[in-house]
């Protein structure tokens, strides 16, 4: 045997490693050809098996050893060096992952599995502890006294405080009834009020056209009001009531004198009628002074009612056309001044005219007739 | 012959349900080195045939998103021999290739080049039922090739049908709808021992991964690095491997030949090892670097410094000319060679159309090969590199990786075989059910 030269690390050859680049070698010598070459003077065995860079200097005999036997088990080349060369590897680290590695790593690699230990454990674990934290009764009563202090603390700062109720728009009675019927106990936390529903309280006043309710800075809950505007009195048995320009009541009248500027009109489902009637009286007003009141018919056509018991009975169809036809009657033959008590003008091919009752009727249609510009 | 029909059809399924989830991994098995590749598949890309390049041989469909290769443990030319030894290579490089494409795969594709594949070329002839050719037919017309006797235990890897003819017109590739008489086929038939295969498939089930596919890898390769139109005139494919060289022929876009040599770059390397009394890996290493083919004068010049670890001082500080290097491995390259020709030889290369020969695989890359091989096989001889396909890393473009690259092709689109087609009734075994349908659809 040679002396040993110089450390063997100086030449060692790199380790192969998993990955790109050429393969690399540095496993058993293959035994599958014949020692043909020249041989070596370290070997007098046929090639050797054992791994060509010796990861430590072994003794020398030892590893001549190992070869030996090594070559014994192996039959001439069939049987593969294996086994012999991981025993004379020794400890050398195999790359390969071991089957339960390979396993758990394609585990890992499973979509379902990763989620579910990413996002499953973590969710599982924290309601599990919420769980047997809450699970005791007087725990979760705490929890929910907390609860409602901090928001009963947060919602009775005095920012959200309303102190005072405006109401602009409406008369004095008016807003005392509605501060009466909106019942508030102030100051009391903006959190607790309702305000749809003190708008649609408010706006069931007869007399309120349209509300607003609002919070306006400063603690102040403000609501605005448009009034109804009464247009005509309506005269019912029972009484008298004010209707606007669309017929909705605005309130009751204890006596029309208080509102002697209004038109009169009556009659079931007059109130349904109103803007007709507005109409028929903006029509009448050359007669103006003389109207007493317009009177609902069987809720379908209008009387207009003027002094000294006349009556001029309008159609249910087109009326204002009726009405301007006696007007023109009356403007060219001074039909109302006459001696009659109504004037019917239902049909309208047929004006009839009813004479006041009295002695020698005929005698005073004959009259009539006469006059110049009559038909007969 | 029913069981391997059955087999082969299970791993048809096995395929379309992969390519169903997505995802699937070419395995290479080799004697050097094992490759993997994870394919994902998208569906069908919109078809692009209006631009440059035409139909790309259906590697549009896929992109490579996880890549790895290791030193193959236990092979030996080509076949498993120590099992436990590939299991752990193929267990590494799975799992490094699942963890650069950050996915699991289940199903893998795997190619073998030993088992010392032999090809026979089967006829067969039957007269039509109808007057027009029907998927039945063509079914009929494979199941009536004559079968030679491949040997026991033997499977066949491959059973391609190559020609079909009608009547007196041949060269027909797709004979449906035409209408004759008499339709006869050829057929590539491709046989491998069975135990190999065996082994393979039990390193591959060790390793929990469903297999979706076997092929030769001499037709992979040949799928990978022969261009279209040299599947179609004709070509020879040479693999040359670590330990095994392949060989393959195609023929009007079909392998109609392979073959494969026990030799290869592993021997190349020994040879080195043995000449210069060196370790097997430090030859491997002079090899890749400084190795060639052609001697000239500025090799005399060019000194390589051989490194040892014997402990002998003197040994270890050799320094050798690149021409004796030369002088060392030429004469095993030229061996392969020859012994390529001679088998191109005995399978009738000289009688086909085009005479284009391609050089492929990892022992291909010694400089000045093209050289040496044309001498040797005739001038048609070009270097081959592997179709490139998207999301490959640079790193696997080599021609080592040819023969991967052409399994994820044949994953992508798998050309017809025998069992692609519904057996006739006849060689069904009982199921009378699905038999009576079948009668049902043949006869009405």
């Amino acid at each position: 045997m040679r002396p040993l030269g110089p450390p063997p690390t100086l030449g060692h050859p790199g380790r192969a490693q998993p990955g790109f680049g050429p393969p690399r070698r540095s496993g058993p010598a293959r035994p599958q050809m014949p020692a043909l070459g020249p041989v070596g003077p370290r070997t007098a065995a046929p090639p050797p098996p054992a791994p060509a860079p010796a990861p430590e200097p072994a003794p020398l005999t030892a590893v001549l050893a190992a070869a030996a036997r090594a070559a014994a088990q192996a039959a001439q080349s069939a049987a593969p060096p294996v086994a012999g060369s991981v025993a004379a590897a020794g400890a050398r680290r195999d790359p390969a992952p071991s089957r339960w590695a390979y396993r758990m790593n394609r585990l890992w690699l499973t979509p379902a599995f990763r989620a579910a230990v990413r996002l499953g454990g973590p969710v599982a674990l924290v309601l599990l502890v919420l769980g047997l934290w809450l699970g005791d009764a007087d725990r979760r009563a705490a929890l929910h006294g907390i609860y409602v202090d901090v928001r009963e603390g947060f919602q009775n700062r005095p920012e959200f405080m309303v102190d005072f109720l405006a109401i602009e728009g409406a008369s004095p009675v008016l807003a005392v009834s509605i501060r009466r019927a909106l019942d508030l106990e102030l100051p009391m936390s903006s959190f607790d009020i309702d305000l749809a529903a003190a708008r649609i309280e408010v706006e069931a006043f007869d007399a309120v056209a349209r509300a607003e309710v609002r919070i306006a800075p400063g603690g102040i809950l403000q609501v605005d009001v448009t009034e109804r505007e009464p247009a005509v009195v309506w005269r019912l048995p029972d009484g008298l009531w004010l209707l606007d320009a669309e017929g909705h009541r605005v309130a009751r009248l204890s006596a029309r004198e208080a509102r002697a500027d209004l038109p009169l009109i009556a009659g079931e489902g007059a109130e349904r009628a109103v803007p007709e009637a507005l109409m028929l009286l903006a029509a009448a007003r050359p007669i103006g002074p003389r109207i007493r009141g317009l009177v609902r018919v069987g809720e379908r056509r209008w009387n207009l009612v003027l002094d000294r018991d006349q009556t001029i009975l309008l159609p249910a169809r087109d009326p204002l056309r009726a009405l301007d036809h006696a007007l023109a009657l009356h403007r060219a033959q001074g039909l109302l001044e006459r001696d009659i008590v109504a004037v019917d003008l239902r049909l309208p091919a047929r004006i009839t005219v009813r004479l006041a009752p009295g002695p020698d009727g005929a005698a005073r249609i004959v009259a009539l007739n006469n006059l110049p510009g009559s038909r007969t | 012959m029913t069981d391997l029909y059955r087999a082969q059809r299970a791993m048809r399924q096995m395929r379309r349900s992969a390519i169903q989830r997505g995802v699937v991994a070419v395995l290479d098995v080799g004697t050097s080195k094992i490759a993997c590749l994870i394919l994902r598949f998208d569906g069908p890309e919109p078809d692009r045939a209006d631009e440059a390049g035409g139909a790309l041989a259906g590697q549009t469909q896929f992109r490579v998103i996880g890549a790895a290769t290791t030193r193959a443990r236990g092979m030996r030319f080509g076949a498993v021999e120590a099992m436990n030894e590939t299991e752990r290579a193929i267990r590494t490089v799975v799992q490094s290739a699942q963890k650069n494409a950050g996915q699991r795969v289940d199903h893998v594709i795997a190619c073998l080049a030993g088992g010392e594949p032999r090809s026979y070329g089967l006829v067969g002839e039957v007269a039509l039922r109808d007057t027009t050719v029907g998927e039945l037919d063509i079914a009929r017309v494979l199941a009536a090739c004559d079968v030679p006797d491949i040997g026991p235990g033997r499977d066949v890897l491959h059973a391609h049908p190559v020609n079909f003819a009608l009547d007196n017109r041949t060269g027909l590739g797709d004979p449906r709808g035409q209408s004759g008489r008499q339709l006869a086929c050829d057929m590539h038939l491709l046989t491998i021992d069975s135990a190999t295969v065996e082994g393979l498939l039990h390193c591959l089930r060790r390793c929990d991964l469903e297999v979706a596919g076997l092929a030769s890898s001499a037709y992979a390769a040949g799928l990978a690095s022969l261009v279209e139109d040299e599947q179609e005139l004709g070509a020879a494919c040479i693999d040359m491997g670590g330990g095994t060289t392949s060989i393959s022929v195609f023929l009007k876009k079909h392998m109609i030949c392979a073959d494969s040599l026990r030799l290869g770059g592993d021997h190349v390397s020994l040879d080195i090892s043995k000449g210069l009394e060196l370790p097997i890996a430090v030859a491997e290493r002079i090899k890749t670097l400084h190795g060639g083919v052609q001697a000239t004068g500025m090799d005399d010049r060019e000194m390589i410094d051989l490194s040892g670890d014997s402990g002998d001082w003197e040994r270890d500080r050799r320094r050798i000319s690149r021409t004796e290097l030369i002088g060392i491995m030429r004469p095993r390259v030229e061996e392969i060679l020859e012994e390529v020709r001679g088998r191109l030889d005995a399978a009738g290369f000289d009688h086909l159309p085009g005479q284009q020969i391609v050089l492929t695989g990892g022992a291909s890359q010694i400089p000045g090969l093209d050289g040496l091989a044309a001498r040797i096989l005739g001038q048609r001889v070009r270097l081959g590199r592997p179709l490139r396909v998207q999301g490959l890393p640079q790193a696997a473009t080599g021609p080592g990786f040819s023969a991967a690259i052409g399994l994820a092709l044949f994953a992508a689109n798998p050309q017809d075989e025998w069992w692609d087609f519904e057996a006739p009734s006849a060689l069904y075994p009982a199921k009378s059910l699905r038999r009576a349908v079948r009668w049902l659809r043949e006869n009405w």
